[in-house]
């Protein structure tokens, strides 16, 4: 764990590949949201909430696994701007096959209960990447100020 | 990070009051808080999160899969929300179509 908050400086943190870290994840986040002038309060819950969404996913991928290497967290912050990397080592997957998010407006819609992540992510971020990395999937988001609009049924 | 939970009776409905940060590390206590309830054939539910500071795609799934178990026996499950930002992830997930959302319980347990 290194790093202190300033600009364009990295916090990185290894998190234990368990649900309870999530919590940890996105306090990171937050904290560095409010740190910044430019971003509101609104903003800042996007922001809490695509983090959580990337670690939860990372998490779940490496227990489905019995993988017990450590989630790693890299927080970038420059003015007006928070890149977040989160790292696992869960086996990779393809993001393409979830850029269609499930329409819970249709019949049917109660058949499914997941799914909502990967379509959250990439609406809250103003830039997302999904990178196949030696084991496992490396999420890159970028986080502008001004709040995202839209739906995930839009 | 704790998931606070408690059920009481309303006239015909059970309110389920939610209080913390539903994620994956809390969502397992409320599904299971969830089943149990149907198992004890109350399938007029609603939940009240207005004590709740944060939720994700995990939390709403249970949501879902809770709303599924209580339509299939004719019930129905209904939400208290009032805060801006929670509203926000139902509105934006499309969910706000799919769950009747009221911002006080004395609304949602009008006929």
């Amino acid at each position: 764990m290194v790093g202190t908050v300033g600009e364009g400086a990295l916090i990185e943190l290894d998190l234990p590949a368990r649900p309870e870290v999530v919590a940890v994840a996105r306090l990171v986040v937050g904290s560095l949201a409010l740190d910044d002038p430019a971003f509101d309060d609104d903003r800042a819950a996007d922001l809490r909430l695509a983090v959580s969404e990337a670690c939860t996913n990372a998490v779940r991928a490496q227990q489905r696994r019995g993988e017990t290497a450590p989630i790693q967290m890299l927080y970038r912050v420059r003015s007006g701007w928070i890149e977040v990397r989160v790292r696992d080592a869960g086996g990779g997957f393809d993001p393409e096959s979830l850029r269609k998010p499930v329409d819970l407006s249709r019949p049917g819609r109660l058949d499914h209960e997941g799914g909502l992540g990967v379509p959250l992510i990439r609406l809250l971020s103003d830039t997302v990447e999904f990178r196949p990395i030696a084991d496992g999937t490396e999420v890159v988001m970028g986080f502008g100020p001004l709040a995202r609009t839209g739906r995930l049924t839009d | 990070m704790d998931l606070r939970l408690d059920v009481n009776e309303h006239g015909d409905w059970s309110v389920l009051r939610v209080g913390g940060e539903v994620d994956v590390a809390t969502a397992p206590k409320l599904r299971e808080q969830m089943i149990s309830l149907v198992n004890d054939q109350r399938y007029k539910l609603i939940v009240d999160l207005g004590g709740v500071d944060f939720i994700d795609s995990t939390g709403l799934g249970v949501l879902i899969g809770a709303l599924k178990r209580v339509r299939s026996h004719d019930g129905d499950l209904h939400l208290v929300c009032h805060d801006d930002r929670i509203v926000r992830v139902f509105e934006i997930t499309g969910l706000d179509k799919v769950f009747r959302i009221h911002d006080s319980l004395d609304a949602a347990v009008v006929p």
